[in-house]
Parts: structure tokens; C-alpha cells; sequence
């Protein structure tokens, strides 16, 4: 253990640490949680402190959204420091109470098993083009689906987002290929320190593109798009084929006139989640894709792109308190710009707001009754012929 | 004694494991009637009682099937009698999002039912336990099974 905890130390530069309190001062986490620091955890981890209970719990409180890590001035891989105590972590068997009892974990890993053959297609209707498993564009539809069958009572929404994103790829003329064989992209369970079942899924997926003959990979998912860019590349080594954001799509279609949209008069605020955000530094494809569809009013919130707040949780191990008021102070500063709807791409932000406001709330109603909607939903509903 | 003899399983032949989640105040009061008056079902099913099926969770099925469970069964109140007013008609809600979910995932939801059994229906509880075992034995085994790690819960 101890030999493990000086080689993160020494992989995330955390050794760099001049204990500044940069991190702390910014982190969305801290704000409302007096107890959580990020410098603390790595001090502590720096001075030799083994079995630290406020460690312990505090790995599991940090939302890994990296606003830290941009802060830092000695650039400390603070979210990569939190991963690698996770995994240590669950190693040892200490886990976190997971919201929804751990059913979305679960999921991953029953994913992860061989001799499931899941219904991965079953969004498809006769009107999408595709082709299966085989193309030199693939769509990587990610959990939406099964996310919004989940949680049906709030975003049922999120069962379309497969079927909007070929919307969009049909519309600018190319047939994207589905894969029957995709399975979850892993991202929480590698979150959770949960590398045996995540190495299995990264195995499944990596094999299951690379026998589609690929040349780009389209994504929907701030979370699949990370895991594959980073950590699959991390540690299987580069993949033979280009990957892009459903917004990078776009916002290049746009240019290139291969797409149009039609008029849709509405005001929207657009919250950069942390994975499409700070972690691969997509800011602009999203803003330009609305610059397109004409009527569309863009009003920032106060803190947008780099410093976007979290919505609350993480890999789904940390739904409390603390991320209930995240949640509602993010929602207030949405509605105060007087906004329609929040956009955003991530399926878990969508979630957990929509959570946060499905029950009483602290604050008057009135406040924080903004609609989250997905913004490749809204994409797809301002396509031409569409 | 000569019916058990029967239905006692052979070396080696494969049993389904069912787990059912009974609720304290009807099904499992159910299962004790169908005990008491000595009627006669497959001992595949191990019963595990909760205070109401609207405390079953989706991911208690799906655990369970992970472990290696065959099939689930989920029993609770008739609608309109649940001891806590509505659990059961919240355990209804998720039992159908979870069959959903089941189907999507590849498992299929003909590995998990959800029925009503009064305190009284003790005979409701018996047949319902030989249908179970009986459509879980034409499934087969559960594909997640893995090498009997889950057998013998």
C-alpha cells in the first residue's frame, strides 16, 4: 500500500504541491463542505500518513471534475491522485454507499460479462440510416438508452438521444454504423477503482471498434468520449481511428454547409459539464453549434466554460447533501440569466439535476424551475426536415 | 414422503436457484399458510422476507441475478391492501421499468415476475412457486452464472 500511494505521489506530480490552497479555494466541493480539501488529502498522502479516516472518506467526496487541476500552479493531477486512492481503495474492499443501491454499477459489470447478449439496438426504428457493426463512421451511442429507462420518471428524454444523434449524421449526409457488440464505456466503474471489470469492458469495446474498420468515432457522451480518448488510449495503446464530439461534428458540418437548421426562437444557457469541459477542452464546437440554428439565444451563466460548476456527483458514489445543494445553487444561476431551458450533454448532469428539483427544495420553486434538456435532442429537433 | 423422493434432483442434474422477495405482512404470512397446510411446492425457491415489496429494489434483482440467481420473484400485497398504503403500487412502477431493463440488457424479463399474494392464499403461493420454477427450468440456466460460484445461495 504504502509503496503504491509514493508512486502516485510521483505519476500525478503531486510531490509539486506548495500547499497554496489554489485547489481548495476553487473547488465546487468545498464550497458547502468545510470538512473536504484537496490539498489536504494529498498533503496528508505527502506526509506519510497511512489509514487516514477523513482520507477515506474524502476520497469518495471529490467530484474528480478537475477544476483543481487547472487551478494548480504546479499542474498536480489531482483527479488522477483521487482514481489511483480509489482504486487502492476497492482493492481493500471500502466502497462508498452508491445512489440507486449500485444498480447502474451493476449494469456496467453484468455488460462486462461474456455470455451476455445484450439488446443494445433496441432504440433503432426504419426511419435512421445505418448500418451495423461495419463503417467507416461509427456512432458510439454510450448509456443514454438505458440511463433514460432508468430513470424514466425524469429523463425519459434521454431514450432519444441515440436516435437524435443519427438524426443529425443522417441529415449532413453520412450513414453512421451502430454496433450490436458496444457495451458501457466503463467510466464509472473505473471511477470507482473498479479496474478488473473496467479492463474487461475496455477489452469488449476496443475489440468491437477496431473490427468495425472505423476511420472516426462519434460520440454523445461527455463520459464515453473521455474514457475512450484518454484512458482507453491510456492503456491499450492509440486507437486507429479519429474521435470527435457530436458538437465537433456539428459545428465542422455547419462550416462546411453539409448541415442546416431551421428557425427555433428560444433562450437557452448552455452548462459545460466537467468531462466535455475541462477534461477534453471542448468549449467552442457547443457554442457554434448553436450559433447555427438562427432564433437561438445564448446566455451564458457566470460561471461557463473553465469554470463551470459540478453538478454533484460522481460515478455515481457520492449523492448527498452536498451535491443536492450544488445541484441547486448551479439550477439558480441558470435561472437567473432568464434562460428557457439548460443545455447540456452529459446524461448525468441531465440526471442529476433533474433530481435535484423532482423532490421539495430549499429554496422558493420559482427559483430553480428551469427544464434541462439535451442538447443533442434540441439539434435534432431544429434539423431541416427534421 | 414418496412425492419428495421424486422430486428430489438427481447427481448432477441442473436445479434453478429462485430467490423470492416476500413482504412480511401478506406474502410471506402467504408462505407460512401454504407451510402449515402442508401444500406442496419445488424447494428451488429460497424466500427472503422485507417489511413491503416496495422496498425491493431494482438492483436487488439484478444483483441477484449477477450472483447467479435463476429467477426472481418479487410478491407483495394485493393493490389497495399493502399495510403501507401504496408500497406495493410504487414496487409495481419499478418491477415494470426493471423488466424493461432486463430485456435491454439481454437477461429478458421472463426471469423475474411480480405477483400478489394475499395472507390467506397460501394455495396462490404454492402453484405460483411450481410455475415459476417450471418456466425458469424451460429458460435454462442464467447465462451470468459463473461456474457455480452462486449456487447453493
Amino acid at each position: 500500500m504504502a509503496d503504491e500511494i509514493k508512486k502516485l505521489i510521483e505519476e500525478t506530480g503531486a510531490f509539486d504541491c506548495v500547499e497554496c490552497g489554489k485547489c481548495t479555494s476553487v473547488c465546487p466541493s468545498a464550497a458547502f463542505n468545510k470538512d473536504f480539501a484537496p490539498r489536504l488529502i494529498v498533503v496528508k498522502a505527502l506526509e506519510g500518513i497511512k489509514n487516514d479516516p477523513v482520507t477515506a472518506k474524502n476520497m469518495w467526496v471529490c467530484l474528480t471534475c478537475e477544476i483543481c487541476n487547472g487551478m494548480c500552479p504546479y499542474k498536480v493531477n489531482y483527479s488522477g491522485f483521487i482514481q489511483g486512492l480509489r482504486m487502492q481503495s476497492f482493492k481493500e474492499g471500502s466502497l462508498p454507499i452508491c445512489s440507486q443501491g449500485g444498480l447502474i454499477h451493476t449494469m456496467q459489470r453484468l455488460m462486462a460479462n461474456e455470455k451476455l447478449k445484450q439488446n443494445r439496438l433496441g432504440w433503432l426504428t426504419d426511419d435512421l440510416k445505418v448500418t451495423k457493426n461495419k463503417g467507416d463512421v461509427v456512432l458510439f451511442t454510450g448509456c443514454a438508452y438505458q440511463l433514460g429507462t432508468v430513470f424514466a420518471d425524469r429523463v425519459s428524454y434521454e431514450r432519444e438521444v441515440p436516435r437524435s444523434a443519427v438524426k443529425i449524421l443522417n441529415a449532413a449526409g453520412i450513414t453512421p454504423a451502430v454496433l450490436e457488440n458496444e457495451v458501457c464505456c466503463g467510466h464509472d466503474l473505473l471511477w470507482l477503482g473498479d479496474e478488473d471489470s473496467f479492463f474487461k469492458l475496455m477489452d469488449k469495446n476496443v475489440a468491437a471498434l477496431k473490427a468495425s474498420g472505423a476511420k472516426k468515432v462519434i460520440f454523445t457522451c461527455p463520459e464515453c468520449y473521455r474514457t475512450i480518448n484518454m484512458d482507453y488510449q491510456d492503456f491499450s495503446g492509440d486507437m486507429p481511428f479519429e474521435m470527435q464530439h457530436i458538437s465537433e461534428f456539428v459545428a465542422e458540418a455547419v462550416k462546411e454547409g453539409k448541415l442546416k437548421f431551421n428557425k427555433m426562437e428560444k433562450k437557452v444557457t448552455y452548462h459545460d459539464s466537467c468531462r466535455l469541459g475541462r477534461h477534453m477542452k471542448v468549449y467552442d464546437a457547443p457554442r457554434e453549434a448553436l450559433k447555427a440554428i438562427e432564433g437561438i439565444q445564448l446566455i451564458e451563466m457566470e460561471r461557463a466554460r473553465d469554470k463551470a460548476t459540478c453538478c454533484g456527483v460522481n460515478a455515481w458514489a457520492n449523492c448527498d447533501e452536498i451535491g443536492k445543494r450544488m445541484q441547486i445553487d448551479r439550477l439558480m444561476e441558470a435561472k437567473k440569466t432568464g434562460a428557457d431551458a439548460l443545455l447540456t450533454f452529459c446524461p448525468k448532469c441531465e440526471i442529476h439535476f433533474n433530481c435535484a428539483t423532482h423532490n421539495k427544495v430549499p429554496v422558493e420553486k420559482s427559483l430553480v424551475d428551469i427544464p434541462v434538456e439535451d442538447f443533442t435532442n434540441l439539434m435534432a429537433k431544429a434539423l431541416k426536415g427534421g | 414422503m414418496s412425492t419428495e423422493a421424486k422430486a428430489a434432483p438427481q447427481a448432477g442434474a441442473w436445479e434453478p436457484n429462485i430467490v423470492a422477495f416476500c413482504c412480511n405482512w401478506c406474502s410471506y404470512a402467504g408462505a407460512d399458510l401454504a407451510g402449515v397446510s402442508r401444500f406442496q411446492y419445488p424447494p428451488n425457491v429460497r424466500v427472503i422476507r422485507v417489511m413491503c415489496s416496495g422496498r425491493i429494489e431494482p438492483q436487488f434483482i439484478l444483483r441477484a441475478l449477477e450472483l447467479g440467481a435463476d429467477g426472481v420473484l418479487i410478491c407483495g400485497c394485493h393493490i389497495g391492501d399493502c399495510h403501507y398504503i401504496a408500497g406495493n403500487e410504487q414496487a409495481e412502477k419499478r418491477m415494470k421499468m426493471t423488466a424493461e431493463l432486463l430485456d435491454i440488457l439481454g437477461i429478458g424479463h421472463d426471469r423475474m415476475r411480480l405477483e400478489w399474494i394475499s395472507a390467506s392464499e397460501g394455495e396462490k403461493f404454492a402453484s405460483t412457486m411450481t410455475q415459476f420454477t417450471e418456466q425458469i427450468k424451460k429458460l435454462g440456466p442464467n447465462p451470468l452464472a459463473q461456474g457455480g460460484e452462486g449456487d447453493g445461495g
